[in-house]
């Protein structure tokens, strides 16, 4: 697994010969840069979110009215509990790793991650991970059982049969998967956030944006490991008649519940830092002031870090936990608030008094603050025990989850997108088309989510195929279905937006948007070894005042370019430490691709094929061969060709 | 990795903390996986001695002699890790190639006393079904011993470059890694020794 090939030592073995092509269809396969690693999390990502989308228009259609036939009980039961797997696993997780694995070399000055096959690796093992969640639709029945596959329903043998199909089987193996893939490139961010950053690049000079990547590494590492090993209890007593969860053999259906929240909860965590990370990236820049309370706002990040592990039973409060345990619980909710308020604050302060300029990426980033604050009041009402006893499994807890997640990442992500779109292409993207964009989603989004709460207040259950006529619930109900076509609407706009401006937007400097982070200085799209220089870094949002400099009044003032701050000799390294030369990149050394991480990942669907189907003689020989010899031929491969 | 060019063996290795990626990502992984084992030993405890279990109990199965010496065994295979990792920084590639092996050896007898110890297990009629007590204890431990079993593969694939004279002391933070991992392993062996098969009931 760690190779550290030193050229020149190993012989050119004929087989292990590694790819050159860096350009093409197949370069894409073979890949390492974090760049096209990064566009192709986000493009998977993306896919994932419109097949999540087209379920979760099922789901409304069904729901338009009262006894809906659209879809069956079993149907439903598939669609709900893949559009929640989906959206966690297969766009939440994927798309914040496509923004780290895009921007954290950049922001932080480095000519990639630490490990760039283990990069690849990841993304070809939540890509398989992925197709192989899909392939149950053909192969035995899709996971049906919720996203969070409580037991003893999903771990209950088929014999003995709650749950019908292989469902269950393909959601706990194609959650390992994920989850594989999502610890490699943790390790990954780690590793490069703290060795690889540029001479200067001290951690309290990081855009907040890195720091934050770096706490969801963290929760990342540490909140797998517990859901991966309730995932594989639950896949032996489905197939191998374990204990586990069997409460007639003296077994705790609860344990389950407690070892997916705790991975539950940070979960949370995991999938809002990053958004929280892209707005504090626009925010400053559309404001044109430095975040405000730059150290807050990493101290706050830091403190959900860790108060995220205490919430977990939050989620469990109607099991009958007992009333310490509640009332504890109940508290550390109430105290995770603090921090998330403060950022909010500080969102705020920072676009106080700024000269804003109301551009898409902006709309989306004051978009997210103020339906994240929806979704984080409507959030702290569960502290409340009674209120929270009353809320669990009605539709109140999917308005708050939506307001936190979609009015949350998805809108930091989309702005995000916007914003960075420039730099990966050299082309901005459309700004009336993503204004209209912006406002259909808002409304959209409001229209569908917001009726939600008064509907789970008024009674009704989540996870219901069908409601009776006479509840009352038929208007909100017709017009959280007409909220969902129009987010559909919306999202088939910004598709356009990007499709159209990859190719025929309007062509965009290196620095658009007069930004503060590393990424503007060079050229976009960036070239494969990112910088040709190593930059040096002075001070936090080092590239704003290599530009911008106060007057004796304390206004900005420009530095003329070519100035004394803004020549090279001050600003980069020649040399940056592992290339040996500097004219313009030609001589700089950059990891060859390689065909093994693709390889390697390939093993593991094989082997979870042959888990599901218990199939030891073919299937399970072939997944230990290819992933055999991936690993040696990684290890052995030369470093470059 | 790729970028990582080793000129010498001295501690600086161009990284912000000083400290390798590789190692680095090491105690990543294994922090990580302290939380796998974690959980099942949580899951263990929480069952353990849980009335109204049908079938053997601990005390009816284990062997703690036996047990002891399989588990004194492994200990020993961290010995001859911290050996080999001292042949190699040192320049001894003869001595390296023994320790390695010895390594993998050691640890190889201590799956089979494992496996020996799972059939016994089951001619007295514990499986995986029978009751918690074997749920829980063939799962965790059984994914014990499929760590040490990747760390055996690692440490003889070391041992086959060692042969070949494909390790040289430039390259004794490989070994020093896969020292890291072969630790962790045995580490969380005493943990499961304790908790599993001394803590009486």
């Amino acid at each position: 697994m760690t190779t550290v090939a030193v050229p020149g030592k190993v012989r050119p073995a004929g087989l292990l010969r590694r790819p050159t092509a860096t350009r093409g269809f197949w370069s894409w396969f073979t890949t390492v840069d974090h760049k096209k690693i990064a566009i192709m999390y986000g493009v998977t990502a993306l896919l994932f979110f419109v097949i999540a989308g087209i379920e979760a228009l099922f789901i409304r259609l069904q729901l338009l009215s009262p006894n809906g036939t659209i879809l069956t009980a079993a149907r439903y039961n598939e669609f709900f509990t893949m559009h929640g797997t989906t959206m966690v696993f297969l766009v939440g997780m994927p798309m914040a790793v496509a923004f780290g694995n895009y921007l954290i070399p950049l922001m932080i000055g480095a000519r990639d991650v630490a490990f760039p096959r283990l990069n690849a690796f990841g993304y070809w093992v939540v890509l398989f991970g992925g197709l192989f969640l899909y392939s149950s639709f053909v192969l035995g029945g899709a996971p049906n059982g919720g996203w969070f596959g409580y037991t003893p329903l999903t771990s209950t043998p088929m014999s003995g049969g709650f749950l019908p199909g292989h469902g269950p089987d393909f959601w706990a193996v194609g959650l390992i998967l994920m989850g594989i893939g999502s610890t490699t490139s943790a390790i990954n961010f780690i590793v490069t956030i703290l060795n690889l950053r540029a001479p200067g690049m001290s951690l309290m000079r990081m855009p907040v944006f890195v720091w934050m990547m770096l706490v969801v590494a963290f929760l990342t590492l540490f909140a797998i490991p517990p859901v991966t090993a309730a995932l594989i209890m639950v896949f032996f007593d489905r197939n191998y008649l374990t204990n586990f969860f069997v409460g007639g053999k003296g077994g705790d259906p609860l344990l389950y519940q407690h070892l997916f929240w705790i991975f539950g909860h940070p979960e949370v965590y995991i999938l809002i830092l990053p958004g929280m990370g892209i707005v504090s990236e626009i925010l400053p820049v559309f404001s044109r002031k430095p975040l405000f309370g730059y150290s807050v706002v990493i101290f706050s990040g830091i403190a959900i870090g860790f108060l995220g592990w205490g919430v977990w039973a939050h989620h469990m409060f109607a099991t009958g936990l007992g009333p310490v345990a509640i009332t504890a619980f109940g508290l550390s909710t109430m105290l995770i608030a603090v921090p998330t308020g403060v950022k909010i604050f500080n969102w705020l302060g920072t676009v106080w008094g700024g000269s804003l300029r109301l551009k898409t990426p902006m709309l989306f980033a004051l978009g997210f603050i103020a339906m994240f604050t929806i979704g984080g009041l409507s959030g702290v009402t569960h502290s409340i025990v009674p209120a929270d006893t009353q809320q669990t499994d009605t539709y109140y807890i999917v308005a708050h989850f939506h307001y936190v997640l979609f009015g949350g990442l998805i809108f930091a992500v989309i702005g995000g997108i916007y914003y960075w779109f420039p730099k990966m292409y050299g082309r901005y993207m459309n700004d009336k088309l993503g204004k209209f964009n912006f406002w259909t989603l808002l409304i959209g989004f409001n229209l569908t989510f917001f009726p939600m709460h008064f509907l789970g207040l008024w009674g009704m259950p989540r996870r219901t195929y069908y409601y009776p006529k006479g509840y009352g619930w038929e208007t909100m109900n017709l017009l959280a279905t007409i909220g969902g076509f129009i987010i559909a609407f919306s999202t088939l706009l910004f598709i356009v937006n990007i499709l159209t401006s990859r190719y025929r937007g309007e062509l965009a400097p290196d620095d658009p948007w007069d930004g503060r982070t590393l990424e503007w200085t060079i050229p976009s799209p960036p070239p494969e070894y990112n910088f040709a220089e190593i930059p040096i870094v002075h001070e936090r949002d080092d590239f704003w005042h290599r530009k911008y400099t106060e007057d004796d009044q304390g206004r900005l003032v420009r530095i003329p370019s070519g100035g004394a701050i803004d020549t090279p000799a001050a600003t980069t390294t020649g040399g940056g430490g592992h290339e040996d030369g500097n004219d313009e990149g030609h001589g700089i050394h950059m990891p060859s691709p390689s065909y093994f991480p693709f390889v390697l990942a390939l093993g593991l669907p094989l082997l979870g094929y042959a888990a599901v189907f218990k199939d030891p003689w073919i299937l399970a020989p072939l997944g230990v061969i290819v992933l055999l010899f991936g690993m040696y031929a990684w290890a052995l491969e030369p470093g470059s060709e | 990795m790729e970028q990582v060019a080793i000129a010498s063996g001295h501690e600086d290795h161009g990284t912000v903390t000083g400290v390798a990626n590789t190692k680095l990502a090491m105690w990543m992984f294994l922090a990580s996986d302290c939380l796998f084992f974690g959980a099942f030993i949580s899951a263990y405890l929480l069952y353990h001695g849980r009335a109204g279990q049908a079938g053997p109990k601990p005390k009816d199965v284990y062997s703690i002699p036996f047990t002891s010496v399989t588990s004194f065994i492994l200990l020993m295979s961290s010995l001859t890790m911290v050996l080999a990792l001292a042949a190699i920084q040192r320049g001894d590639y003869r001595r390296l190639r023994v320790w390695l092996m010895a390594t993998a050896l050691f640890g190889a007898t201590f799956i089979a006393g494992q496996i020996y110890e799972f059939t016994e297990f089951y001619r007295h009629g514990l499986s995986l079904s029978t009751n918690l007590f074997g749920s829980t204890f063939f799962v965790l431990t059984g994914l014990h011993g499929m760590h040490v079993t990747a760390g055996i593969i690692w440490l003889l694939t070391m041992w086959g470059m060692a042969m070949q004279g494909r390790l040289t002391t430039a390259d004794s933070e490989r070994i020093e890694v896969a020292g890291l991992y072969w630790h962790f392993v045995d580490v969380v062996w005493i943990v499961i020794f304790t908790v599993v098969y001394l803590v009486p009931k």
